[in-house]
């Protein structure tokens, strides 16, 4: 099969690799119709992420038609779903409470060490992340095979096109777990740091819970117009100063509940790990720590913090005694995918969410190269590239 | 049951974690391990499933190559004795009898190498009830600290860190118990076949 293979930084390439196979029970192969680029396969792309070897295969938002099951799959042949991104066994003691990305047994026994050595325990398997989560093949490719097919992909009914579906496979769950763990209450007001994928997710869905205003910050312009074509009000952090915007907008309270999606291009357990070794190199370390810092320092007294952004190591200068001393609640994680997907999809049926705006570009698979590249270039015109294997190459 | 296996008169933590191994391991052998050797391993890890369903698994010790990484197979002599075939370095192999030296249904499996082991060592796995959480499995090895080729040959058995090693084959078990598979990332059989070599 074709496949989206890494080989070094900024070097990706579509390359012939062996089809996969059924190799336990629970298996099942999936023939890919659309896979997106997630922002965090730009810190593969961008060689921060240890533990890749050259002919790993990316792709973590991804969907497609069932071709081949294991004996103790529930799927069927000819069935179109999406698959989660997180690996979850949905036997062990944390899926059973719904807790799918702390789940127990999605990576292989050698791959949890590491898990356990940073976090003194490991998490779920994560799709085409390095092997630190596991060393699975991703889904930018023409097949992958998807272990516990019984409990993680979700069947998709006939005529629902795939850009709609597509994003419950990772940044639609993660964006509305985000406004979940902000616990809204209705008239307040939400402020969003980071108006990528997940922000604007988050955004959607806080205004679903019943926020009342939304505050959207960013400082891409077009990533501003979307938020505010959702009914946000924004703040371009390179004009404004942000914390005093936030505390004039809201009367001198500050916003009820916090969300930090800064991070939302880094949905690796260990993106932030590695970029604190380098932060002194990099803006982006420094960065999404001040989002955080901010964060708490503009929410008002009593009020949320709810953080999807991710981090992976020790952070400098983090505000405890704020977040002590103002009395704020702080809920963060992995996104528990499989635990939204089915009320998400009745979300998107009913269309009280809307999903396909976010999709800037779409390229048939031999040109995910230069979906990365530009990507890569320019975020703020390119929002999201999806891949499709069965698409004819254009004659650009 | 009186747990032999915690330091009582010091605290309450397992004598796996004791600073001091040295005593540790002298008050784990006073216990129930028949002692061979002088180096300690323990872990725990809790699986979801029954109690006696994760014994009645252990006690056929033909089933353990499934989860136990470097053991190519182990052959049951009698209701007590079993024969171990396990990989050493350069694709040779160590072996050795195994005598079950105290075996309580449900609960718990003691076992020690026979003389003119190629590593002595000896063995217990306890079963413990854990509630709505299902049993908390403590698996602890004692076995003989080698030297030159057995040295390299123990490296294999239980790779560079022997708590480590222990922990993945637990972990391994867990998964076989709980989800009817062992979890594997490989794409392809030969890929599979390589990574279990």
């Amino acid at each position: 099969m074709r496949a989206l293979t890494w080989h070094g930084k900024h070097d990706v390439r579509v390359d012939t690799v062996d089809d996969p196979e059924i190799l336990n029970p629970r298996d099942a192969i999936i023939k890919i119709t659309s896979t997106a680029i997630c922002g965090s396969d730009l810190h593969l792309y961008d060689g921060f992420i240890p533990t890749m070897m050259a002919g790993d295969i990316l792709g973590h938002e991804f969907m497609g038609e069932v071709v081949e099951v294991g004996a103790g799959s529930t799927l069927k042949k000819g069935q179109r779903v999406v698959v989660p991104f997180t690996i979850s066994c949905g036997s062990c003691y944390h899926c059973g409470k719904h807790q799918y990305s702390a789940c127990e047994n999605g990576l292989p026994a050698d791959n949890q060490d590491i898990g356990q050595e940073m976090y003194g325990q490991p998490m779920a398997g994560l799709f085409g992340y390095s092997h630190l989560t596991g060393g699975y093949a991703g889904g930018q490719a023409e097949y992958v095979r998807v272990p516990f097919s019984d409990v993680g992909p979700i069947v998709i009914p006939d005529g629902v096109e795939d850009d709609k579906v597509l994003f419950l496979s990772d940044i639609l769950p993660t964006g509305w777990m985000a406004a979940e763990n902000a616990d809204i209450e209705p008239g307040d007001t939400v402020a969003v740091w980071g108006c990528g994928p997940v922000g604007l997710f988050a955004v959607q869905s806080a205004f679903l819970m019943g926020a009342e205003r939304v505050i959207a910050i960013d400082h891409f312009p077009r990533r501003l117009e979307l938020a505010r074509r959702f009914g946000a009000e924004t703040i371009n952090f390179e004009e404004t100063d942000t914390a005093a915007a936030l505390f004039e907008m809201t009367g001198g309270i500050g916003p009820d509940a916090v969300i930090d999606s800064v991070g939302l291009e880094a949905h690796g357990f260990f993106v932030d790990n590695v970029l604190d070794q380098i932060k002194k190199s990099t803006f982006l370390g420094t960065d999404r720590i001040h989002s955080i810092r901010q964060a708490i320092l503009a929410c008002r007294k009593g009020g949320r913090v709810s953080m999807p952004a991710v981090y992976g190591g020790f952070v400098d200068k983090f505000p405890l005694g704020a977040l002590m001393e103002k009395g704020l609640t702080l809920k963060t994680g992995q996104t528990h995918v499989q635990h939204y997907m089915p009320a998400l999809l009745n979300a998107i049926m009913e269309e009280k969410i809307d999903t396909t705006f976010l999709i800037s570009h779409t390229l048939p698979l031999e040109q995910a190269p230069q979906g990365y590249k530009m990507f890569h270039d320019n975020q703020n015109e390119v929002t999201k590239v999806v891949l499709k294997p069965g698409m004819a190459l254009a004659a650009e | 049951m009186a747990d032999t296996m915690n330091r009582a008169s010091h605290d309450d933590a397992p004598l796996s974690t004791a600073n001091n191994e040295r005593e540790a391991i002298d008050e784990a052998t006073d216990g129930l391990i028949v002692q061979r050797g002088d180096k300690l391993v323990a872990r725990a890890v809790t699986i979801n499933r029954p109690r006696d369903e994760l014994y009645a698994f252990w006690r056929d010790f033909s089933n353990l190559p499934s989860v136990l990484d470097n053991v190519v197979r182990i052959d049951v002599l009698d209701r007590e004795r079993s024969h171990w075939v396990v990989k050493s370095p350069g694709g040779g192999i160590v072996e050795w009898e195994s005598r079950i030296t105290e075996d309580r249904e449900g609960e718990l499996i003691a076992w020690a190498s026979e003389e003119g082991a190629d590593i002595p060592n000896s063995g217990r796995i306890e079963f413990r009830d854990a509630g709505s959480r299902g049993t908390v499995v403590v698996a602890t090895i004692n076995y003989d600290q080698p030297f030159g080729t057995l040295g390299r040959v123990i490296s294999r058995i239980f790779q560079r860190e022997p708590k480590m090693q222990a922990q993945r084959d637990l972990r391994r078990f867990k998964q076989l118990m709980e989800t009817g598979e062992v979890a594997t990332s490989s794409r392809t059989h030969k890929q599979l076949e390589e990574e279990r070599s």
